[in-house]
């Protein structure tokens, strides 16, 4: 960590001191975003040591400093969470990045995120970034990466975004007291790299997107080593698990047409030790101002395969996702997402709901519960999770 | 009785004409006023949203909007959100077509994603507002058929109906003043059942680069469900220059950040 936080800051601190050297009309902009939550498990833990009860707290302060007239910036947002599991209880520098933008091109620099794809049950294409495992369920929360990110945007022929990205984050998974664990806790640390170079492995990768008419359209590749590591079990039972060499080439496809938004995204991974090729596609359709005061009703079908069956580590190899989203439209935002995916070749269901709405002009509640059903014992990954259906509250406070 | 006749057909081809000449004129000043605000280029206004329910509680919102103006097809803008606190930064791109449907991105900035949404929901309100999306899109010509009702002084009443069958209107009345710019004074908007829905007013108006009249304050009244939201411009900005590369998907990232 200590040669990457250094390289980090040299890197950083030369590209922001020749830019702001010729400064005018510098703004700043300070926010804080607070957040209480518990999150309650409703059956007895499966594995010893495991919790019931998470009371937790999280911080994320967020500074922005840009000047040129917003054409060169700098941008900074950070992580705290405090939690009874000590592996949930971990910073992180989500953003960190200068950017500079001219004409039609843009450039970041640092920590950053990006986001890569169109469907809603499953994110297959988003490779930049690790994810944030121990702070959300859907995976939608991720580590900031460092990168060199390139943007060129032209009228007629898309646009061409180029990364390199010198340095691999390893996951998080929870501690010995966590939820969505499996028998053995499993410690970061001891994921080793295939590579020899270890996390200095130099990763590139490029996505073009475009769009025309109803057609938004992204093509990807990511070269490097992967954000899933690859968990391989011996006779005993162990768990021998590293961070393999990928080439993964993703395609992301959106039509958007009158009230229907047809979905696809897929991608095929290539390894030494694993190939395979993985699919999400659905639609989705909204019934919108139902009743004249704004209620929209969505309601979303998709379909989920990935060729490594049992050993895909969201256990959505052959799947089929059922959702809602119900949006009120009120001053206060209220809005509800039910959702649930059932196994086509088993028992294997999980439901969910989150809700959210907006109290005053500072404050946001949002509830949150996830119920695994009738997980089948020879499910690989799943079966871990068969007793950890939980129920989240949260309440948020902006500054 | 043959005079009667030819009066008759006299009458009712005058009756036609009538009527031909009430939509002539009625688009006439729809492109006059159009025209009248051509050649604007860009601009950048930031706005203070008032949302007032029939007990009189408000909320507040604020927002910034750019606007590059495009006389091929129709303007483009880039709308962000400054607060509430929560939605900060979430943003929206729209490229608005004299035909057809516009062309709409959302960029939400807790997951950094870039969302393609339908534009099919013309109806529905804005952020809770009393403000629906087709009353805040770019007004083109080719998206009403026009009415011609009366001249009050300076004053050109025209009914204007929405060519989308998706529209929540079976008509707008709207009022321009001719002596200023073709601006307009008011408008009044009529539900699906030819009943009274909103009156918007247009007040605090100030002349731009000579040319370009912008109200500061736009007040929408619902009569039906009595709640108001009242928007109000500040620091209009024409002289930014703004150009295609302000409103792509990367700007629209950049702008939500």
């Amino acid at each position: 960590m200590n040669r990457f936080s250094t390289v980090l800051y040299i890197v950083f601190g030369l590209s922001a001191i020749v830019s702001f050297s010729q400064e005018s009309n510098v703004t700043h902009d300070f926010e804080l975003e607070l957040g209480l939550e518990y999150r309650y498990f409703i059956d007895h833990a499966q594995f010893m040591g495991q919790k019931q009860h998470f009371p937790s707290f999280s911080l994320q302060p967020k500074y922005a400093l840009d000047w040129n007239d917003g054409a060169e910036s700098i941008n900074a947002t950070a992580f705290f969470r405090w939690d009874v599991d000590d592996s949930r209880t971990h910073w992180d520098i989500r953003e960190l990045y200068f950017q500079k933008t001219k004409n039609n091109w843009e450039l970041n620099v640092g920590l950053k995120k990006v986001y890569w794809g169109v469907t809603e049950s499953n994110h297959l294409v988003d490779i930049i970034n690790q994810t944030d495992v121990v702070e959300s369920f859907d995976g939608e929360q991720k580590l900031g990466q460092p990168m060199v990110q390139f943007v060129v945007t032209t009228n007629t022929v898309g646009t061409f975004n180029f990364f390199y990205l010198p340095y691999h984050r390893k996951r998080n998974f929870p501690g010995e007291k966590g939820r969505f664990r499996f028998p053995v806790v499993i410690d970061r640390d001891e994921i080793l790299y295939e590579s020899r170079a270890q996390e200095w492995h130099q990763d590139f990768a490029f996505r073009w997107f475009h769009y025309f008419g109803a057609f938004d359209v992204g093509l990807s590749h990511f070269y490097g080593t992967g954000r899933e590591p690859l968990f391989m079990f011996d006779n005993t039972g162990n768990i021998n698990a590293f961070y393999p060499v990928i080439n993964q080439t993703g395609l992301d496809l959106q039509v958007t047409h009158n009230a229907f938004l047809w979905k696809l995204e897929s991608i095929y991974r290539n390894a030494e030790a694993q190939d395979f090729f993985a699919l999400t596609a659905g639609l989705e359709f909204t019934f919108s101002n139902i009743d004249g005061n704004g209620l929209d009703i969505g309601l979303l079908s998709e379909y989920l395969y990935d060729e490594r069956d049992a050993l895909a580590l969201n256990a959505l190899q052959n799947d089929v996702f059922f959702g809602s989203r119900i949006a009120f439209n009120d001053t206060q935002d209220t809005s509800i997402l039910l959702g649930g995916i059932t196994d086509l070749e088993s028992s294997s269901k999980i439901f969910s709901i989150e809700a959210s709405r907006r109290f005053g002009s500072n404050w946001v509640a949002e509830v949150e519960a996830r119920v695994f059903s009738g997980i089948e014992a020879n499910e690989f990954i799943l079966s871990n999770f068969r007793d950890d259906s939980f129920f989240r509250l949260r309440i948020s406070r902006f500054f | 009785m043959k005079k009667i006749i030819v009066l008759a057909v006299l009458m009712l081809s005058s009756v036609i004409v009538n009527a031909q000449s009430a939509e002539v004129r009625g688009l006439e000043i729809a492109k006059a006023a159009e025209k009248a605000d051509l050649g604007f280029g860009s601009s950048i206004v930031e706005l203070k949203m008032i949302l007032k329910n029939k007990n009189g509680q408000t909320s507040e919102r604020s927002l910034t909007t750019k606007t590059l103006e495009l006389t091929e097809d129709g303007d483009k803008s880039l709308i962000v959100f400054e607060s509430p606190k929560d939605v900060k930064g979430t943003a929206t791109l729209t490229f608005t077509h004299k035909f057809g449907a516009d062309d709409q991105w959302l960029f939400l900035p807790s997951i950094k994603r870039v969302k393609r949404i339908s534009s099919n929901n013309k109806s529905g309100p804005f952020v809770g507002s009393e403000f629906a999306y087709e009353d805040l899109s770019s007004q083109e010509v080719e998206k009403y058929t026009y009415r011609f009702l009366e001249e009050k002084g300076d004053l050109l009443i025209v009914e204007q109906d929405p060519v989308d069958p998706k529209s929540g209107y079976t008509r707008r009345v709207i009022t321009y003043n001719k002596d200023k710019g073709y601006r307009i004074e008011k408008a009044e908007f009529y539900d699906r059942k030819n009943a009274l829905l909103k009156t918007l007013t247009y007040s605090d108006y100030k002349i731009y680069k000579n040319k370009f009249w912008r109200a500061g304050t736009f007040h929408m009244v619902n009569h039906q469900s009595n709640k108001e939201t009242i928007l109000h411009f500040n620091n209009y900005n024409f002289d930014a220059s703004l150009t295609e590369a302000d409103f792509t998907q990367a700007a629209l990232q950049r702008a939500g950040k």
